[in-house]
């Protein structure tokens, strides 16, 4: 997600960065590049001309001509720049003083309505809220079908009947009132802004469930088109909002900056992947600073936060540096960890992470966890305590028990072993391992450190300072 | 050694995110921890069954048929928006600020820097006097670019060979649509088509193809949800040699180009579908006219993969101008064949570059 796009900027930031002196001439240098960065990412043209003229703005002469580290100095006002366009802070989400709250979902076909429906409900569930789907979507085929397996999956009852959408969704919202649901998230069918028949069947759904919330569905590869079709939505519906979908891809993600530039509205939530965990809300400066490559530990201390058991991972985790980690506290480990989401998604939050680590953690796919887990399963008690009574015999019994080779059941034995061993040198030295720099691991370290070899490393305008003495280390190079 | 990634990965983000939480619990001010009710809540009483959805209830309105004009007249919709081009026409002679409008209308309509930048090259080659002249000329280069000869869809009438063509792309970018819509039009053909219903994954995908063939009298083979998407192929492709079909139509689970797994997976669908009596004569990308430069990204990477033979583009009808193919075209030698304009089973309509160029200039 965004990775070419911040690659691009990095490239650009890396040069300016050591610089003393910036003439015109680099700088318009520099801005050109940006703008080629931002089309090929998809920003639409209208948007790329303002963004660039006010990063001019911001790094006018004087300004440079006063600071030591002009190449910053413009990479600064990048960010300033990327924030302010992504949106600033994240919308905070109110409730309708009479419940429920009625969320409306619209988009162009594909887009990912239907699942960003079951998505947000899931959310909302976590968040301890009660929600109805209403799969008001009569339009293409099975989508209602889709809807309730969805719901089932996620434990959320659907409500739908075979009249039309615009009935449909005012029974859902009174079905939602009758069963004292709080909030109800209606799916629509995906149009095209230029159908003047479905556009006003959207107006009408508005129109009788009175929403509390319009948001718009929109796919993160999309092209110059999402201006326009945001336009055209939002001057029907009236937009609170925008779900960006699909961002687990390569996509450059240029219409997130787009749209919210466009139409102002900020981007609410994002959807990273295809399990239903994969969703959470969008925080514009967090995006930023993962456009420019600095990782995003926040999310992904939320998300453990919100799905881990502290006092397992603490607990496990504190053995782990004692280096007595048994086969046991690996389970748990790992059961703790899936709950996450999976593994290609978590490495992608990590700030460190290099990029071959990613290409391969995107390659361990669940089904090979399940394996690994399988042949932990499949040991006794006194096997998982003390891996090393483990000889031929019983390995070819975990092996036919976990349905794998004794070769793989040996394979994990000798990684456990110097996984074990690593860690008795605690975190810095696992930092060792993945090229030098013990930042990788957030809370490990008291300072963020700098940005690997370049000394004149990049500290972000913020400091990088959070709240609560916590340090977001900058991703290390 | 994948295994040792699972190892390594899980325990770094383990340690990663627990140092983190200790170090957080010792900060003076505790965050107010989200509340995370584990507890399943209690199913307050379902809602009433409703009746299965009939979509076809809401479609049920017979498509027009097609006719020729149908993709100017569709296309036609957006043209408002390019009243600027219009404008163009009129200078009489070319500055910097000509180039600068052109080069605009062509990145809003997808066609990309590198594209338009090579189309200015061209162009300043060619000593052109007037707007009205330029943009002549500006839709021979776009033509010229567009210059693939055979954009028919491959079907081997050998005896004893089932055709199979194999339709890929991101998710919802219309794939199962695309298979019904070409499942109708080679149906018209006298072909005898059966489709495979290989998106084993997205809920309820299987169902939707099912309606469709429902709808358009087409046969279908289906396998469970979350089964293996090759073995409904190959399936479906011994049924069709036993029952004498001789095309299958196989849909796909809508996957990204970056997903590794699932592109493997798109691997061993291929290789199990040109397995005789089964030959894969098509291998269709379908192309979501929305998307913006990273159709080009998707081209590659399943070109590279499962060596895709042509691209259809899909909702053209809208105000999205589908620019991307050019490069595309250009680029990977990809031809576009079918160009989707609608819900309907008919509007599905070979791609005409003449059409396309002039609506992409609006």
């Amino acid at each position: 997600m965004f990775e070419a796009l911040s690659e691009r900027l990095e490239r650009i930031s890396g040069r300016l960065r050591n610089r003393g002196r910036l003439s015109d001439a680099d700088i318009d240098q520099a801005l050109r590049e940006i703008r080629s960065a931002l089309l090929e990412a998809d920003v639409e043209v209208g948007v790329v001309r303002q963004f660039v003229a006010a990063v001019r703005e911001r790094c006018s002469g004087e300004v440079l001509a006063r600071s030591l580290t002009p190449g910053q100095q413009v990479i600064k006002a990048v960010h300033q720049e990327l924030i302010e366009v992504l949106g600033g802070q994240p919308l905070r989400l109110t409730y309708a003083p009479r419940p429920p709250t009625v969320v409306l979902l619209a988009g162009l076909q594909g887009s990912g309505k239907t699942t960003a429906a079951a998505k947000l409900a899931r959310w909302w569930r976590q968040q301890g809220r009660n929600p109805l789907l209403v799969g008001a979507d009569l339009q293409r085929p099975a989508a209602v079908e889709q809807l309730r397996v969805l719901g089932a999956q996620a434990g959320i009852s659907v409500f739908s009947e075979a009249t039309n959408p615009v009935a449909v969704a005012e029974a859902g919202v009174a079905e939602a009132r009758r069963l004292g649901r709080d909030v109800c998230i209606i799916d629509t069918a995906g149009r095209l802004s230029v159908d003047q028949a479905l556009m006003d069947e959207v107006r009408q759904i508005a129109a009788v469930t009175s929403p509390h919330y319009t948001f718009f569905v929109v796919d993160a590869m999309i092209g110059q088109d999402a201006v326009a079709t945001a336009t055209a939505f939002h001057a029907a519906l009236d937009l609170d909002g925008v779900i960006l979908t699909k961002l687990d891809g390569d996509a450059r993600g240029g219409a997130a900056l787009s749209v919210k530039q466009v139409v102002g509205r900020p981007i609410v939530f994002a959807s990273t992947g295809e399990r239903l965990n994969d969703f959470d809300l969008f925080h514009p400066d967090r995006m930023a600073d993962r456009i420019l490559g600095m990782g995003d530990v926040l999310t992904l201390i939320e998300q453990a936060e919100r799905t881990m058991d502290e006092e397992v991972v603490t607990r496990s985790a504190s053995r782990l540096l004692e280096g007595r980690l048994t086969l046991d506290d690996f389970l748990e480990q790992l059961q703790q960890v899936r709950k996450l989401g999976s593994l290609g998604s978590i490495m992608k939050l990590m700030p460190g992470m290099s990029k071959e680590i990613r290409q391969a953690a995107e390659q361990v796919d669940d089904k090979k966890v399940s394996r690994v887990e399988a042949i932990v399963r499949s040991m006794t008690p006194a096997e998982r305590r003390d891996p090393s009574i483990i000889d031929g015999s019983r390995r070819v019994r975990i092996a036919c028990g976990s349905g794998t080779s004794p070769q793989e059941v040996n394979d994990l034995l000798r990684q456990f072993r110097e996984m074990q061993r690593m860690f008795k040198g605690g975190p810095a030295r696992l930092g060792a391992l993945f090229g030098g720099s013990p930042a990788a691991f957030p809370g490990a370290v008291a300072d963020g450190g700098l940005r690997g070899r370049e000394t004149a490393g990049l500290r972000g305008p913020k400091g990088r300072k959070k709240k609560g003495g916590r340090v977001t280390p900058p991703k290390r190079r | 050694m994948i295994v040792l990634w699972i190892v390594l990965g899980v325990l770094v983000v383990v340690v990663g995110v627990s140092s983190v939480v200790l170090v957080r619990r010792r900060a003076p001010v505790p965050p107010p921890a989200p509340p995370a009710p584990a507890r399943p809540l209690p199913e307050a009483a379902p809602a009433p069954a409703a009746p299965p959805t009939e979509p076809a209830a809401t479609e049920a309105a017979p498509a027009p048929p097609v006719h020729p004009a149908r993709i100017e007249e569709r296309l036609g919709k957006t043209r408002g928006v390019f009243a600027a081009l219009r404008a163009l026409r009129l200078r009489p002679s070319i500055d910097s600020g000509v180039w600068e409008e052109l080069e605009e209308v062509l990145l809003r309509a997808d066609v990309g820097l590198p594209t338009t930048e090579e189309l200015r090259h061209r162009l300043d080659s060619r000593s052109v006097g007037g707007g009205e002249e330029l943009l002549t000329a500006l839709e021979d280069e776009l033509r010229a670019m567009l210059s693939t000869q055979d954009r028919s869809l491959r079907f081997d009438p050998e005896s004893g060979v089932t055709n199979v063509w194999l339709f890929l792309g991101v998710n919802g970018v219309g794939k199962t649509t695309t298979v019904a819509k070409v499942a109708k039009r080679e149906m018209a053909a006298g072909k005898r088509v059966l489709l495979a219903a290989g998106d084993t994954f997205r809920a309820a995908a299987g169902e939707q193809l099912a309606q469709w063939a429902d709808r358009i009298g087409a046969e279908i083979v289906q396998g469970a949800e979350g089964g293996d998407p090759s073995a409904v192929v190959f399936d479906a492709v011994q049924r069709a040699a036993a029952r004498g079909n001789d095309l299958v139509l196989a849909d796909t689970a809508g996957r990204l180009h970056t997903r590794v797994n699932l592109v493997e997976e798109l691997k061993k669908i291929r290789r199990v579908a040109d397995r005789p009596p089964g030959r894969v004569s098509e291998v269709l990308l379908v192309l979501d006219a929305t998307t913006g430069q990273n159709a080009l990204t998707q081209a590659r990477l399943f070109t590279e993969a499962v060596g895709v033979t042509g691209v259809v583009l899909t909702k053209l009808d809208g105000s999205a101008k589908g620019g991307v193919v050019v490069a595309i075209e250009r680029q990977l030698g990809l031809p576009v064949k079918l160009v989707g304009l609608g819900e309907g089973p008919d509007d599905l309509v070979p791609f005409d570059p003449g059409a396309f160029v002039a609506a992409l200039l609006g």
